[in-house]
This record gives C-alpha cells, sequence and structure tokens, in this order.
C-alpha cells in the first residue's frame, strides 16, 4: 500500500495523544447518556439531529411508498370490484350500528350526566403516515411524518381504525417516535370488557403478542375475551379495543396466570395512524374506585380483581425513556383496599 | 500524480459515505432477514481508520456514532461511545491489520464488531432496557464476513478520479 506517502498526516496516531481523545470523547459520550436518561434535557440536540435526519428518512421511504401507490393504481378490475362489494357490506352493518349509535350516545350523556363526569371521548384527530424505516428490530418502535409543528405532544396516544396503537415517546418538529403497545418497555392499562377485571398488558418485543403477568388463578378470563382500555394513568382514552385474548395458561404450581392476547390494531402493516387528542380531565383514581364500589354489589361473583403484587409491578414497568404511562398506571389498577373505600 | 489522487478524497466523500451507511442502517428490509442486517456504519467507521486513503480517527467515529444514535432515536451517545472505542484499537493496530490477508483482517474486524457489540448489550443493560434476545449477536458474523465486500466496494469509490 502505497497510500501513506501522499497522506499528510501522522502515519501512526500513537501515543498519548491518542488515549487522551480516547477519554476526552468517551467522557463526552457517557455526559450525553446520563443526560439524555436522567434528566431527558438533550431535546434540543435531539431536535437538531431529528431535524437532519429526516430528509434522509423520507427519501428512503419515498421510493417503498411509491411502489406501493403503483401497485395500489395497478390493482385488477376484479380486485377493487371485490374490495367494494366487500365495502358495501360492512358500509350495511355500519349504518345500523350508527342507527343505535346515536340513540346509545343520548343516554350515555344523560347517564354521565347524572355521575356529574364529562364524557371522556376523543375530541380531534389527526392522521400520520408512518415511515418505512426500520428503527431497532428488537424495539418495536415507529417514526411518522407529523411532530410538535402539528400540535403532536410527548404522551399523546395513537390508534388505528382497530385498536389502540400506541403513544408518542419523542415528538420533534417534523415527524415523531411512537411507542407500540408490543413494545417490551411498553405497559398498557386494559380491562376485560366482558368482566371489567382490570390489569395492565405488557409488550414483548414480537407485534403480535401481548402478555398479561398479573391476573391471579381465580381471575375470570377466557380465550376470546376483548381488553380494551381502562383509561387509568390518562394516556389512552377509556373503552378502546386493545387486543384479544389467545391464550390462558392456569398453571396450579403459579400464582399467577400466563395470559397471552394479540393486538387488534394493525401494528406492523399499518401506512397511517390516528394520533387523538382528548378531554383526559377526568381520571383521578378516586372515580374510578368509586365506580368500583358502586358496582361491585351488582357483580354476583365479583373478581378481586388484579392481585398483582405491587411489589412486582414497578420492576416490570421500569419508569423509563419516557414511557410515563405504564409506569405512572403501574400501581394504579390495584383496587383500594376494602378499608379505604369511601 | 500519487498526491493528484489522494487529495480527491475529500470531506463531501465522507459525508457521503458516512449518510449512505447511515441510510442502509435503517432502510427497511423483510423480516427475515432484517436481524442479518450488516451493521454498516460499524463497517465505515472500522474502513475509515484502517483502510481509508484518507485515514481519520475517534473524532470522525463519535460523530458518526451520534448521528446513528438520533437515527435510530436511541440513547444519545451510545454508538458514538462504542464506535470511539473500536476506533481506538483500529488505529492502534491499523499497522499491522493493514499488512494481514483478508480473511485474517475479517477475524479482527469479527473480534471488534464482536467487542462493540457487546459494549452496546451492555450500555442497553446500564440504561435499564436490556435486550437479551440472543438473536442481537447475528448480525456480528454477518458485518465480518462483508468486511471483504465492502473494502473492495469503498477502495473504488475511494480511487475514483
Amino acid at each position: 500500500m502505497s497510500s501513506h506517502e501522499s497522506d499528510p498526516r501522522p502515519l501512526l496516531l500513537g501515543g498519548p495523544a491518542l488515549g487522551l481523545r480516547l477519554i476526552v470523547l468517551a467522557a463526552m459520550a457517557a455526559g450525553l447518556m446520563v443526560a439524555d436518561h436522567r434528566q431527558h434535557q438533550l431535546a434540543a440536540i435531539r431536535d437538531a439531529i431529528a431535524s437532519l435526519a429526516y430528509p434522509i428518512q423520507r427519501s428512503i421511504s419515498a421510493p417503498f411508498e411509491v411502489w406501493a401507490s403503483i401497485r395500489e393504481s395497478f390493482a385488477t378490475k376484479t380486485r377493487v370490484e371485490a374490495d367494494n362489494v366487500k365495502l358495501a357490506a360492512d358500509n350495511l352493518v355500519l349504518r345500523l350500528k350508527l342507527l343505535r349509535f346515536d340513540a346509545l350516545e343520548q343516554e350515555n350523556q344523560r347517564l354521565r350526566a347524572m355521575r356529574e363526569s364529562s364524557p371522556r371521548v376523543v375530541q380531534r384527530s389527526l392522521v400520520a403516515e408512518i415511515l418505512q424505516v426500520d428503527l431497532d428490530p428488537f424495539r418495536q418502535r415507529v417514526l411518522v411524518n407529523k411532530g410538535t409543528r402539528e400540535g403532536v405532544f410527548r404522551g399523546q396516544a395513537a390508534i388505528d381504525a382497530n385498536g389502540i396503537v400506541g403513544q408518542v415517546t419523542r415528538a420533534g418538529p417534523v415527524s415523531a417516535e411512537i411507542i407500540l403497545i408490543s413494545d417490551p418497555e411498553h405497559a398498557i392499562p386494559v380491562a376485560v370488557n366482558r368482566t371489567g377485571v382490570r390489569s395492565i398488558a405488557l409488550g414483548t418485543g414480537r407485534s403480535g403478542l401481548l402478555s398479561l403477568p398479573y391476573l391471579p388463578q381465580n381471575a375470570d378470563v377466557i380465550v376470546g375475551d376483548l381488553l380494551v382500555s381502562s383509561g387509568l394513568g390518562g394516556v389512552y382514552p377509556p373503552g378502546y379495543p386493545v387486543a384479544k385474548v389467545t391464550s390462558v395458561v392456569r398453571d396450579p404450581a403459579q400464582p399467577l396466570l400466563a395470559i397471552e392476547a394479540a393486538p387488534l390494531a394493525g401494528l406492523d402493516r399499518d401506512p397511517e395512524i390516528l394520533l387523538i387528542w382528548f378531554d383526559n380531565a377526568v381520571v383521578e383514581p378516586p372515580a374510578e374506585s368509586e365506580l368500583k364500589a358502586d358496582a361491585a354489589p351488582q357483580r354476583p361473583a365479583p373478581v378481586p380483581a388484579p392481585v398483582a403484587s405491587p411489589a412486582e409491578t414497578p420492576t416490570e414497568a421500569p419508569p423509563d425513556t419516557g414511557v410515563d404511562a405504564p409506569a405512572g398506571a403501574a400501581p394504579s389498577p390495584q383496587p383500594p383496599p376494602p378499608g379505604n373505600a369511601p | 500524480m500519487m498526491l493528484g489522487t489522494r487529495t480527491n478524497f475529500g470531506w463531501g466523500r465522507v459525508v457521503g459515505l458516512t449518510i449512505l451507511a447511515l441510510a442502509a442502517s435503517v432502510v427497511p428490509l423483510p423480516d427475515a432477514v432484517e436481524l442479518l442486517r450488516p451493521d454498516f456504519v460499524a463497517l465505515t467507521v472500522l474502513w475509515f481508520c484502517l483502510l481509508s486513503p484518507r485515514l481519520l480517527g475517534l473524532t470522525y467515529a463519535w460523530c458518526a456514532g451520534l448521528a446513528l444514535d438520533g437515527f435510530k432515536g436511541v440513547l444519545l451517545g451510545q454508538h458514538a461511545l462504542t464506535l470511539t472505542v473500536i476506533a481506538y484499537l483500529a488505529s492502534k493496530l491499523r499497522l499491522q491489520v493493514r499488512a494481514f490477508p483478508p480473511l485474517q483482517q475479517s477475524a479482527v474486524i469479527l473480534a471488534l464488531l464482536w467487542l462493540h457489540e457487546f459494549l452496546l448489550f451492555w450500555l442497553d443493560g446500564v440504561a435499564g432496557h436490556p435486550v437479551t434476545d440472543w438473536r442481537r449477536w447475528l448480525s456480528v458474523p454477518v458485518s465480518a464476513a462483508c468486511w471483504p465486500l465492502i473494502t473492495a466496494l469503498y477502495s473504488r469509490f475511494a480511487s475514483r478520479r
């Protein structure tokens, strides 16, 4: 190799200079990591890098989007007809549901007015497109093309047509990172729709799988149960579908059930998602526990919902990297001890 | 004349190659091969520290690592630290490694990349979100196997014009 002759720099960057530089740079990197991890102070630096990265990420994503739209526009006539038939059928079903919905909404508002709590429904939504970039294969996160300029904020909930998708972990000026409910660092407070039993669904790192490790052996959960968001923690609006229970393993040797559930939202298929704004003013736990206490006598055999050992919960849902909701919500689903109930 | 060809390798090319490597590390791949994605940024840094006509050092590795952190949305400084460490070792070993035949070079690269991945693994654990899936180590041998290809590609790119 004759390349050294022309290189003006010394051939051996050895000696103390190199070691010193290593130490200085490593210390700088360590400082960055601590600042980023502990204090979340580096929003400005992150935003700067994110803004620089965005055009590149955009241009990576573009060819895949173009290819998808080309395929779409060359879809065969028969497929379009089939789609049309299916959509017409769906439309009919949805219209029928809507007829009932108006009446139910009226009734719901009346009942809520009686309870003096305002309805917590989605008020505004924003369609965001998912960029076709792979972030980290072991974390379930996606990048979308909407940021703080459109009012996106950290901790905002994201849904699709079938259920809850996740929440915003980082909002840059023009893009935002969303943690999916299947990320191993994510936990979402849920309730079994059939019985009202509440628990926490943890992500597993696989897009089609959530796990519910905190329900006792006698909890009333069966395969096929719908899990909806319970609204505790205030990040997700209550009552939105999250997942369907796919397996319940009752091992008598274990104190808790091993439950698996499949998310309803198309976590790995969605081309776009909805970021939502809802009024989460009334999320204080007392109201919930009151509800629980009211409801308890009416149910013949109320299961004392999650008896998750409180000591276990915080370790499983680490208070970390901006996923405030799970960490904050983790202890709350425990029903208050009987003595405390108002 | 030698001088002419060498000085041609300006900052433009350095930045261009780095951006290409960053882009390659987030280009969407099918799920089956996603876990086998070579660590392009680490390979590029090693090439610049070992074989490039324009030798770059630790500061370059640090900057490339920070850019990668921002790109992937992981803890800021994580890749900056790990890439700086392997760049340091590569700079130390430069003269020996340059004289090695390709296969032996790949072995050294394998060791460096393994160290890199181990540091990342360790930092993940320290930061509180460990990834214990064994498949995270798959990319290391794949990257090392890609080394001859990368060097051929880059040196062609470097000597053009």
